[in-house]
């Protein structure tokens, strides 16, 4: 990278900093960043240029080279911690020994630690001293964070940290600092718990990452960028998702549509140009002695095709079949019709629930249970009868030109699967489709008959957004 | 190849600060390393947070010359790179009657006929330029394939003329607001920043630069009513424009201090959306009192 010498960052004589910026990038790649040689190249020069010497600068040097959207900005900053810690725990035990809690005992003199302690923290949200912070975080992960006693078994806990120091209860604490100091003036004062619980959460994120930078030297820094950084939303499991996650994964449909647009219509681009008739192109190849000088392509047959969603909406799998209902209701505009349905074991339809203006996001699982009939004597979910009820009541949205999607992880908890009814589907439409959010290993364990549906359509695994988007994007019609 | 207008972060800073543009670290980073690696510069963020202001601040700051290209929908090469000036060669054509042929085509396709459009003034230019390429998101796609060409290399091939080769790489900057997904292609060859809305502590700084006669602590009031907006699920969030401008409005209006009914008579200055303030009134307690 560069033919100086270079200076060593932060006194770690294991590895140079072209180790680890090599590291950094590979654990990058692993959350799927699309980072080529010449970034890294780019990279190296820039924190050349930059020096060694401000953290902070190697953080954003590395940043405009190496990402390529704000969205990737969080993972990065958490993988960048990890390479390049602020701190190095010192060989000195003074800190790590009178941490081990063992058992998870406090004890006497270790609870009038954590008194001391989140009154120090209390104080420094109050002023607003990062840098305190920091330091005050090392300090409850390496007071209450460590766990286990041999190698191998032992390790750092930011949530077993959290949940003794429990740092939300500092609210009033802060408060009453803040306003003693008489730092605000009448109107603001409405503004500051939410300023302070913003400023709590900061802390609890700082403690977070003290303890992978713990773990990561305890057991190799590769290993937990890849696995202890939660990746970009659009890499999160469906299934494991959280509210807050979901509500990420919300904001990622519109730009997905955008993008699933572009490339649907490239496909139809391509698909309208057609393939070379052969047969044609040899009989008219009579008139030139036998040489095809001109080829006949194959018409395209018009007609938009029409798309039908059928989607179990039950609580496991409810994230995943709203995130699908939005993104296909934002690529409406391709298709002569979409319709949706719904269903936890009766089904209904939920297309004008979707439609475009109503669409809000945020609210539209509260919505579709609310509005639409999808339970019948129970709340769990039957695939059987639902299938059977949509032949019975929906057949009419069946046709030559529909393509059907289900998604669902079927799971019918012991109910009858009645496959005749999802033969009739298969028969009647032109496709169908069905994307499961359960990885395939799990099919056919306990209630789920995903084997049995398999065998009648062609079911693909579907379990993060990234996925959803490389399937909608290769399966819908053009 | 660099420019080496800046020796290094913290002179950025300074000299940006010195045209009343104050850069957090990371934007001053940021320039540094553009002209340091001469690479192009992609600025994200949301509107009003000073992208453009950016590239102004820099030329400003090093007195070079500000060469703009705003893309538009169906903005083309013809707008973006060269023309060739049509009516100026049929003029010349009908006045060199009796010329052969191969004279006339050779004369009609040189430098004098060349119209030349903001991409190609900018590599051609001797002097030390900035570019800025405005709303490259708003441009086609097609667009973003020739700037994948010029910021490449920042070299341009006229076929009549040959391939020109920038003599000194411009400092360029693209913005883009987002309305659609740039090629990763053209991500590639950019260094990428994200502007986005600025710490407390910068902000108030900023206030204070741009709206002078406002009262420290109420300048300080402003910046967290608008961190607290920030914070709401808002249409529309207000961005440091908007700050600046509600700043400017309670210095009209002589307020010294915040209190609801002078907040809620100027929320309209912050919020460009009726439920928006309605929402804001709520969640602020405006009529609680």
């Amino acid at each position: 990278m560069t033919g100086g010498p270079v200076p060593d960052p932060a006194g770690s004589p294991v590895d140079g900093p072209v180790a680890r910026l090599a590291g950094l990038v590979g654990a990058l790649r692993a959350h799927g960043f699309g980072i080529g040689t010449g970034e890294t190249v780019d990279a190296g020069l820039a924190l050349e240029a930059v020096g060694f010497a401000d953290r902070g600068l190697m953080r954003e040097a590395l940043a405009a080279t190496l990402l390529h959207g704000e969205r990737q900005r969080p993972v990065f900053d958490r993988v960048f911690d990890l390479y390049f810690p602020a701190t190095v725990t010192g060989d000195g035990t003074g800190l790590r020994g009178t941490g081990r809690q063992g058992d998870g005992d406090a004890g006497g003199d270790g609870g009038a630690d954590l008194a001391g302690l989140r009154a120090r923290i209390a104080e420094a949200l109050a002023v607003g001293d990062t840098a305190l912070l920091d330091r005050l975080a090392a300090e409850a992960v390496a007071g209450f964070g460590g766990y286990g006693s041999g190698p191998g078994t032992d390790g750092w806990s930011s949530h077993q940290t959290l949940s003794r120091l429990r740092p939300e209860t500092l609210l009033a604490r802060v408060r009453a600092a803040r306003t003693a100091a008489g730092q605000d003036p009448a109107f603001t004062d409405r503004l500051l718990d939410d300023e302070i619980r913003r400023a709590i959460e900061g802390f609890r994120e700082r403690v977070r990452t003290e303890a992978r930078r713990r773990v990561a030297e305890l057991r190799g820094r590769d290993e937990v960028a890849r696995r202890a950084v939660a990746g970009t939303p659009d890499r999160v499991d469906f299934l494991l998702a959280g509210r807050e996650q979901l509500d990420e994964l919300r904001r990622t449909v519109r730009p997905l549509a955008r993008k699933l647009a572009t490339r649907l219509a490239a496909r139809r681009r391509r698909a309208a140009r057609g393939e070379i008739d052969l047969r044609r192109t040899l009989r008219g190849s009579l008139s030139t002695g036998g040489v095809p000088v001109r080829p006949v392509l194959r018409r395209r047959r018009p007609g938009r095709p029409e798309l039908v969603l059928l989607c179990d909406v039950s609580g496991s799998v409810a994230g995943f079949a709203q995130f699908t209902m939005a993104l296909v209701q934002a690529l409406r505009d391709g298709f002569g019709r979409v319709r949706v349905f719904a269903f936890v074991n009766r089904v209904d339809e939920v297309t004008d629930l979707l439609a475009p203006g109503a669409v809000d996001p945020a609210g539209l699982g509260e919505r579709i249970l609310a509005e639409a009939r999808l339970t019948g004597w129970h709340g769990q979910s039957d695939y059987g009868a639902a299938l059977d009820g949509f032949v019975e009541r929906y057949a009419d949205a069946l046709g030559p030109r529909t393509v059907v999607f289900v998604l669902g992880d079927a799971r019918t908890n012991r109910a009858d699967p009645r496959p005749e009814s999802l033969r009739l589907i298969v028969d009647r439409a032109r496709r169908v489709h069905w994307l499961n959010p359960e990885q395939p290993a799990l099919w056919g364990t306990g209630d789920s008959v995903a084997p049995l549906y398999a065998e009648l359509v062609d079911m693909r695994p579907c379990r993060n957004a990234r996925q959803l988007g490389e399937l909608i994007g290769r399966l819908l019609p053009v | 190849m660099t420019n080496g207008f800046f020796g290094s972060v913290d002179e950025v800073a300074e000299r940006l600060a010195a045209t009343g543009y104050l850069a957090s670290p990371a934007i001053a980073t940021t320039v540094f390393l553009a002209d340091r690696l001469g690479k192009p510069l992609l600025v994200e963020g949301p509107a009003g947070v000073g992208k453009t202001q950016l590239a102004k601040a820099v030329t400003e700051a090093t007195g070079a010359r500000l060469i703009r290209l705003q893309c538009y929908e169906g903005v083309d090469e013809a707008r973006a790179l060269y023309e060739w000036n049509h009516a100026k060669q049929l003029l010349r054509i009908t006045a060199g009657r009796g010329e052969s042929w191969d004279e006339t085509r050779t004369d009609i396709f040189s430098e004098e006929f060349l119209l030349p459009r903001p991409l190609l003034t900018a590599i051609r230019s001797e002097e030390p330029t900035v570019l800025l390429v405005d709303e490259t998101d708003k441009a086609d796609v097609e667009v973003e394939g020739l700037l994948l060409e010029v910021l490449g290399d920042f070299q341009v091939t006229v076929p009549e003329l040959g391939t020109i080769t920038a003599t000194r790489r411009p400092f360029t900057v693209l913005t883009s607001n987002a309305s659609r997904e740039l090629s990763e292609a053209l991500r590639r060859r950019c260094l990428f920043l994200h502007i986005g809305f600025p710490e407390e502590e910068l902000e108030r700084r900023i206030v204070t630069l741009k709206v002078p006669g406002l009262d420290a602590s109420l300048a300080a009031s402003v910046v967290r009513v608008v961190g607290a907006l920030r914070a709401m699920r808002l249409r529309k969030v207000p961005s440091v424009a908007e700050t600046i401008d509600w700043a400017r409005t309670l210095l009209a209006l002589g307020a010294d201090r915040l209190d609801e009914r002078v907040v809620r008579e100027t929320l309209g200055v912050l919020l460009k959306h009726q439920d928006d303030i309605v929402r804001a009134g709520a969640e602020l307690d405006l009529d609680a009192v």
